[in-house]
């Protein structure tokens, strides 16, 4: 292990570490804890100048109550779901049949068919605004969840199927080589080796683009407008607009909207840093 | 009964090709849907780039007409400067995660929960960050300001002055980022081989040398990725700059693909034609990044299976 453990340091050099972790931590965190802060505090601190001293009370189901039944915020997370949501599932299904064709079939174009969806994935997405939003416009989906779903999905495919493919090419051929030589169709070697085995790359991959996709903010910004299609990152702006200067509900606003991918990463923190590493860290 | 005999003889070929045809079949959908949304639209963009059009009306072609404007516009070298401060400054999110992955690598009790805080900041949002951070800077009751009061020296309006604006941004980036090269390095860590550690430990190989000629080698798959993520992310910077600035003060913080945005699809008009020439310029930079990356993967392929 690097660094040398810990435990073979001298008491003092144990002590000191310990006492520097929790230093760092909240020095790291520094920003995100202010806006906690911030959110529990009345309205009355912000006039009053009492922006960093403790909250004269605390008004965390006033503060949060009123971004969840006084404003648009559930129906920009409502929105953030049902875009989200579809387009994880979209991608898990594209890039499981990509990544299977991609990772167990030997042919000619492989690698440029798999070079293809790796360099797309790398692409600024500036070069792709104005035809998208032109397509999105000429389907009529211009600012409905749906327009912003299928780019999701399509987009997201480059990076899954990366992803999906080189899992699979790292599991063990001979158990495809045996389902061939039993005589099993192809189809369902998918279906019943391939699949079952491709578990826990789905679920990492799932997390990873569920905080892709919910942390978007410029497809949301060029494919939609408006409450009633707008997710939760391009919602703040207009919460924000309507509270200028509440700084308690812009707070309570934002940590509300940071919520799920946060809630999601600790619930599958494995799954998520498998995703993060691209698997090629093991 | 010639429509079962045409089905069944479809049904024997494809028996017969069954290795060959089926990546196809199941290549089909993703590849159709990916053609559609990214590979057709970066062509469809550099031939829009050559029009001069507003998005609705008829397009009038103009040649390399965006290009020379380009060439004269200041506001683009503006943006094209700032691309170069964001790359520069991102990389150094390497060593930075590779610093704070040093210093978590140990097993004491409770480091599990401390990695994963330590990881926080790059789940959340670039919007909320913006937000945080835009807060943080303020110069009437940030928390940055606060601080240099206590050293006395005066408030600094960090987003409201041109000359820091962008590092200024810049460090919000960093933030996340840093934790995304964190995680790397700290699974990287992880798969390091103890019995090399244990043997340069006989030869005497202690702190940095360790370090580099020992760990660092080893850790070339997480850099490696740490390497795409970071220049990639530097280049696609764009929320943060439409939360913290949006382009201010003057378009001191633009960058190119803010400045692309803002000509092809604000209040100031809707450039479409001149807009994309600036994403084929953003895209060119790019494109020499993902051949290299692309050469990498291809060697390791070579090497590979």
């Amino acid at each position: 292990m690097f660094p040398a453990p810990i435990q073979k340091a001298s008491p003092a050099g144990q002590m000191t570490y310990k006492a520097m972790l929790p230093a760092a931590l909240i020095l790291w965190l520094l920003p995100l804890i202010a806006v906690a802060v911030f959110s529990v505090k009345p309205a009355a601190d912000f006039t009053a100048g009492n922006y960093w001293g403790m909250p004269s009370s605390f008004n965390f189901v006033e503060n949060y109550g009123k971004v969840f039944f006084a404003s648009d915020m559930p129906r920009y997370l409502m929105n953030s779901v049902m875009i989200t949501v579809p387009t994880v599932i979209g991608c898990v299904v594209l890039s499981s049949m990509t990544g299977f064709a991609l990772g167990v079939y030997k042919f000619r174009s492989n690698l440029w068919v798999f070079f293809m969806f790796v360099a797309g994935n790398f692409v600024p997405f500036q070069i792709l605004m104005v035809p998208v939003r032109d397509l999105t416009l000429d389907m009529g989906l211009y600012n409905t969840k749906t327009g912003l779903v299928l780019f999701h999905i399509a987009f997201q495919t480059g990076f899954c199927t990366l992803f999906m493919r080189n899992f699979i090419r790292a599991l063990p051929f001979d158990l495809i080589e045996v389902a061939r030589v039993e005589g099993v169709a192809e189809w369902r070697i998918f279906w019943y080796v391939v699949l079952p085995l491709m578990k826990p790359a789905l679920a990492a991959m799932a997390v990873l683009v569920f905080t892709f996709i919910w942390n978007d903010f410029f497809w949301a910004v060029v494919l939609t407008q408006g409450a009633e299609s707008q997710p939760v990152t391009a919602g703040i702006t207009s919460f924000n607009a309507q509270y200028r200067a509440a700084y308690h509900l812009m707070s309570a606003g934002s940590i509300v909207a940071a919520l799920p991918p946060v809630a999601m990463f600790f619930l599958m923190q494995k799954h998520f840093i498998a995703g993060l590493t691209l698997g090629a860290v093991k | 009964m010639p429509s079962s005999t045409k089905a069944s003889t479809l049904s024997s070929w494809y028996k017969k090709n069954e290795i060959a045809v089926t990546p196809w079949l199941f290549l089909l959908p993703g590849v159709a849907f990916f053609l559609l949304y990214v590979i057709f639209p970066i062509f469809q963009s550099i031939n829009v780039s050559f029009y001069d059009w507003d998005g609705l009306g008829e397009a009038e072609w103009i040649g390399l007409g965006n290009y020379e404007e380009l060439y004269w516009d200041d506001a683009f070298y503006t943006s094209l400067r700032n691309n170069l401060i964001w790359l520069v400054l991102y990389l150094l999110v390497i060593p930075a995660g590779l610093f704070i992955a040093l210093f978590l690598n140990q097993t004491v009790t409770g480091i599990r929960l401390y990695k994963s805080l330590f990881f926080f900041p790059f789940v959340i949002s670039q919007v909320v960050v913006g937000l945080v951070f835009t807060w943080f800077y303020d110069p009437t009751f940030g928390l940055l300001n606060q601080f240099l009061g206590v050293f006395g020296i005066d408030p600094i309006n960090v987003l409201g002055d041109e000359r820091y604006v962008t590092y200024g941004i810049i460090a919000a980036g960093i933030w996340p980022q840093t934790a995304y090269c964190m995680i790397l390095y700290l699974t990287g860590l992880n798969a390091v081989d103890p019995e090399q550690i244990e043997a340069a430990r006989l030869d005497g190989a202690k702190g940095h040398k360790m370090l580099w000629f020992v760990i660092i080698p080893q850790l070339k798959p997480a850099t490696f990725i740490a390497f795409v993520v970071t220049i990639i992310g530097a280049l696609r910077s764009f929320d943060l700059i439409s939360i913290m600035t949006n382009g201010g003060p003057f378009g001191e913080s633009r960058v190119l693909s803010f400045y692309m945005f803002e000509v092809a699809l604000s209040e100031y008009g809707f450039r479409m034609g001149y807009g994309a020439s600036i994403a084929v310029v953003l895209f060119l930079i790019m494109l020499c990044f993902i051949a290299y990356f692309l050469y990498s993967m291809y060697k390791e392929e070579r090497g590979g299976r």
